[in-house]
Order: C-alpha cells, then sequence, then structure tokens
C-alpha cells in the first residue's frame, strides 16, 4: 500500500494503526505561530470500533490500509458464518462473529449491507440505516394510550430489543434506526 | 476548479462586525499617535524561521529582464524595522501576511495580521497597551499574566527551563505522544507539543492569559533577558484555545540576529529545507541603529473569530483558501 503524508489526510482516508486498519474522521493541524506544526487526528479503529485521537508531527507519513467497502445482501447464517452475496456478480462472502458485531441483530434476509474489507477479508458489518422487523414478544398495551410515556419493550424477530410506543401490538411490522436502535414507526 | 464555492464563506453580516472592529484598531492608534504604514508583500528576502514557509515567485519587468526572484511576506516585520531605524516613530499596519503549509480551522494561507510598534516600550509595557486593546475589541477582563515557566509547570508539574529532553520525551509519553517522544530530539520540539496541545487548552479561558519569558531558544527576534539568560523577552497572548498575538522585546544587535539567520539556514540545510536569502537589508538597518522598542503582530482574523464567536477562519474572512 502506499504511504500518505500528513497533507493527505482528510475524512475516510484509511491508514494502519498499531497493525490495525484504521479510518480518519477528522484531520486539524495545531501550529504555534513559531513552533513545529502538528496535525491532531481523530481516528476510528476499524476492528475494535474505538476512536481515538493521535498526534502527528507535520510532515510525517503512515502507511495506508487495503480497505473497501462493498455493499452486498445478507443471505442466511449456518450459525457460525454470516453468509452475504454481491447482487450482480453473485460472488459471495461470509463474515465470522467478531466480523459481524451487533450487526446480527438487524440483518434481515436480501437487506444490502456495507462490509468492511480489509486485504480482501470481512471486518465489519454495517446494516442498512433502517430496518423493517415484526415483534415477536411485547406486553399488551391499553388501547387508547398514545402518550409519550416511555414506551414499553418488545422483542423482535431477529432477538433485538426496543422500546416501542405503549399502543404497538405483537405481529405488527415496525421500521427501526439501527444506528440508535431507536423504534421510528409502524409499517403498515 | 469547482464552481459551486463562488459564494463567500463569511456571512455579510460577520464582514460587517469585521469592519466595525477593523475601524475600531485604526481609530485606537489614531488616538494614540501611531502612524499607519505600508511595506512590501513582496521582498527580495524572506523569513528563515525554520517553522516558517514563504512562498515566492518571480519578477520580470523593466530594469529586470532576467528576472528577480520575490517573496511574500510571512509577516511585515523586516520592513518595519527598517522604517524604524530610519526614524518613523511609533508604528502599526495592517496587512496580508503568507504562510505556505498552513490551512485548518484557525490558518488560511494568507490571513490578515495587525504588526505594531512601540519605540522605548519594554514588553511589559507594550502588554498593558495590547490588553487595552482587548478590552476594547472583545469586551473582555483585564488580561493574566504568567512566565512561560509557570504556566507550564501549572498545568504539567516539569520545569520547562531545567528539563532534560529525557524528561521531556518521558512527559510527553504520559500525556498520550509516545510515537512522537521515542522518535524527537530536539527539546523545543517536544516544549512546543506539550504547550500547544496540554497548556494552551488550560489557560486563557475567561480572560485572556499573556505568557512571556519564553525560552532563549526559542526566542526567534526577541532580545534575551538580562536578569535570566534562560528566557527572552518573547512573549504571546492567548484566549479561548487562540493563539492571537506574538510579541517581542525586540532584538536590537545586528551581529546576534545575523548569527541567528545564519544558524537558521544551516539548520535548514542539514534538514533539506530550502534555504532563504538573509535579509541584509534588515542587517544593515540594526546596524544603523533601531531604537529600543517591543513590537508585537496580532492575528485580525482570529480576533475577529472571538468577537463573533466563529469557530473557523473561514467563518470571518470572504473567501477561504477552498473559494480563492
Amino acid at each position: 500500500m502506499a504511504n500518505y503524508s500528513t497533507n493527505e489526510f482528510k475524512g475516510g482516508l484509511k491508514i494502519m494503526m498499531d497493525g490495525e486498519p484504521c479510518s480518519i474522521l477528522e484531520n486539524e493541524m495545531v501550529k504555534p505561530g513559531k513552533g513545529q506544526a502538528f496535525n491532531r487526528v481523530r481516528i476510528r479503529k476499524l476492528i475494535s470500533g474505538k476512536v481515538l485521537e493521535k498526534t502527528f508531527k507535520s510532515g510525517e507519513s503512515v502507511e495506508g490500509a487495503d480497505v473497501m467497502d462493498t455493499d452486498l445482501a445478507y443471505l442466511y447464517t449456518d450459525g457460525e458464518f454470516w453468509h452475504f452475496m454481491n447482487n450482480e456478480t453473485f460472488e459471495q462472502i461470509a463474515a465470522d462473529e467478531k466480523a459481524l458485531g451487533d450487526a446480527g441483530k438487524w440483518l434481515v434476509e436480501n437487506d444490502v449491507c456495507t462490509i468492511t474489507l480489509w486485504n480482501g477479508s470481512p471486518i465489519a458489518v454495517t446494516p442498512p440505516n433502517f430496518v423493517e422487523l415484526e415483534i415477536t414478544e411485547t406486553d399488551p398495551g391499553l388501547k387508547g394510550d398514545t402518550a409519550g410515556t416511555g414506551g414499553k419493550p418488545a422483542t423482535l424477530s431477529t432477538g433485538a430489543v426496543v422500546r416501542v410506543p405503549l399502543f404497538v401490538q405483537i405481529g405488527e411490522v415496525i421500521k427501526v434506526d439501527t444506528r440508535s436502535g431507536e423504534y421510528v414507526s409502524r409499517v403498515k | 476548479m469547482s464552481a459551486d464555492l463562488w459564494a463567500p464563506s463569511a456571512q455579510v453580516t460577520t464582514l460587517q462586525q469585521r469592519a466595525v472592529i477593523l475601524r475600531t484598531i485604526r481609530e485606537f492608534f489614531y488616538q494614540r499617535n501611531v502612524m499607519e504604514v505600508e511595506t512590501p508583500s513582496l521582498s527580495a528576502a524572506s523569513v528563515t524561521d525554520i517553522h516558517l514557509a514563504s512562498f515566492n515567485t518571480h519578477f520580470v519587468g523593466p530594469g529586470y529582464a532576467a528576472g528577480l526572484d520575490l517573496y511574500l511576506q510571512t509577516s511585515p516585520e523586516f520592513a518595519m524595522k527598517r522604517l524604524l531605524a530610519a526614524g518613523s516613530g511609533a508604528i502599526y499596519q495592517i496587512c496580508k501576511a503568507f504562510r505556505n503549509e498552513e490551512a485548518g480551522k484557525h490558518h488560511n494561507p494568507e490571513f490578515t495580521m495587525l504588526e505594531w510598534y512601540r519605540p522605548g516600550f519594554d514588553e511589559f509595557a507594550l502588554m498593558d497597551e495590547i490588553d487595552e486593546l482587548m478590552q476594547l475589541v472583545l469586551g473582555v477582563q483585564p488580561a493574566e499574566r504568567l512566565t512561560y515557566q509557570q504556566a507550564f509547570e501549572q498545568v504539567l508539574g516539569l520545569d520547562p527551563l531545567v528539563a532534560t529532553l529525557e524528561q521531556l520525551q518521558q512527559l510527553a509519553t504520559e500525556q498520550g505522544f509516545a510515537d512522537i517522544a521515542a522518535e524527537e530530539t530536539h527539546r523545543d520540539t517536544l516544549l512546543q507539543l506539550l504547550f500547544c496541545m496540554k497548556v494552551e487548552p488550560m489557560i486563557g479561558q475567561d480572560k485572556p492569559c499573556f505568557v512571556y519569558h519564553f525560552p532563549a531558544s526559542q526566542a526567534a527576534l526577541a532580545s534575551i533577558c538580562e536578569h535570566d539568560e534562560r528566557v527572552a523577552g518573547r512573549f504571546e497572548l492567548y484566549y479561548q484555545n487562540m493563539e492571537l498575538a506574538n510579541g517581542f522585546n525586540e532584538l536590537t544587535d545586528a551581529q546576534e540576529q545575523a548569527k541567528r539567520f545564519m544558524d537558521d539556514n544551516a539548520y535548514r540545510k542539514k534538514n533539506n529545507l530550502n534555504e532563504v536569502p538573509i535579509d541584509s537589508r534588515l542587517i544593515k538597518a540594526l546596524e544603523h541603529g533601531l531604537p529600543q522598542c517591543a513590537g508585537v503582530a496580532l492575528g485580525i482574523d482570529r480576533l475577529v473569530m472571538l468577537a463573533t464567536q466563529k469557530q473557523t477562519i473561514k467563518e470571518v474572512i470572504a473567501f477561504d483558501v477552498d473559494r480563492a
């Protein structure tokens, strides 16, 4: 991979740090009027998901990381691997539990997810921002109670648990924002 | 070039506030009999400071058929000192300064600088005057004053004037800069790293803060203090995470100034940086006699940022470099 100098740093650039591929979130030059310039960089480690701040001397170079995002449709899981397919080439890729992270609870068959590949292997799975899932379990609410009193927990078909308004019932399909894990609306 | 970026990066209302601040500054100096001057942006010599990169260009025209290399000035300091040596008395200038390799939230490669010189003032008298201007423009409380040593020790618990390279490397490692500390062999680079990343955010938050008596190794164009040779007559003004001004009790010794320029160029040569032609006209002016004086450079854009509560420099200048 190519090396990148601090002048090439920008949001989205993938670099190697401590043996782990990372994505640059933010890059800011800090320079005293009389003195050395530095780059204060916010970085997300792509495997652990940790966000950290790192300072470089301006002009330094770091190794790039061979990381790419690809959009693939979720097929099924065999319990050990989660299988995804490229809808155009029909090429399949299997992600293990570590790469899957928390995404498992949002996976719906045929939904297109973003799979992050490092040196060709999956390291992260990002579900669509919104998914539609059926409620399999929740306390029956009182009819007519539409007030936002904090709602109640509901278990979805994938096992995910979200808070829903009291009027939402078992068997209904709801729209959930996977980034926050919050209920958005009922799906008619 | 993206045509979409035709519109200014600053709101027109911000530019109106900026215009009022410029008028206030000019009135401030008019009341004090400080003369406004203008000096060249293009000069045959430039700054040797190892941490500043000049733009240069090439003039071809009458008298210069073979061309003349000219540098866009990183500050009007050298020319203004030549005016002082010629007997100008107290002077100020509001002008564009140009610095290559600098862009960010607080930096634009061209920016507006207010620079002024006060013959007969030492750095403390000049700090008083800056303080008055800050109170006038920003409506702030009188500034706090700390020596560099006090500010550093207060935040980091280490005396920067006596700390060894190893102690600074260890401190930098503890503060989260292990990779830089492992490679860095210049004390001043570590001091600058620790000061701007760790000390600056802890000072000058409620009211501006002057930090004075910078280490002699970071004197730039300041004189060394007679009472303590470890420190220089150099100060900086900080307010709300912004380095706002840098001032000197000016070095008037021509020989010492020439030596510092040559040392810079020697460092540049050793470290594969471009050598810069030394401003022999400034040296000659110092030989002729620069009156004892104090001078300061203040970033107008950053001052406007503070006055208008903007977070980025592009919001206070009509067109930032992306839109230039």
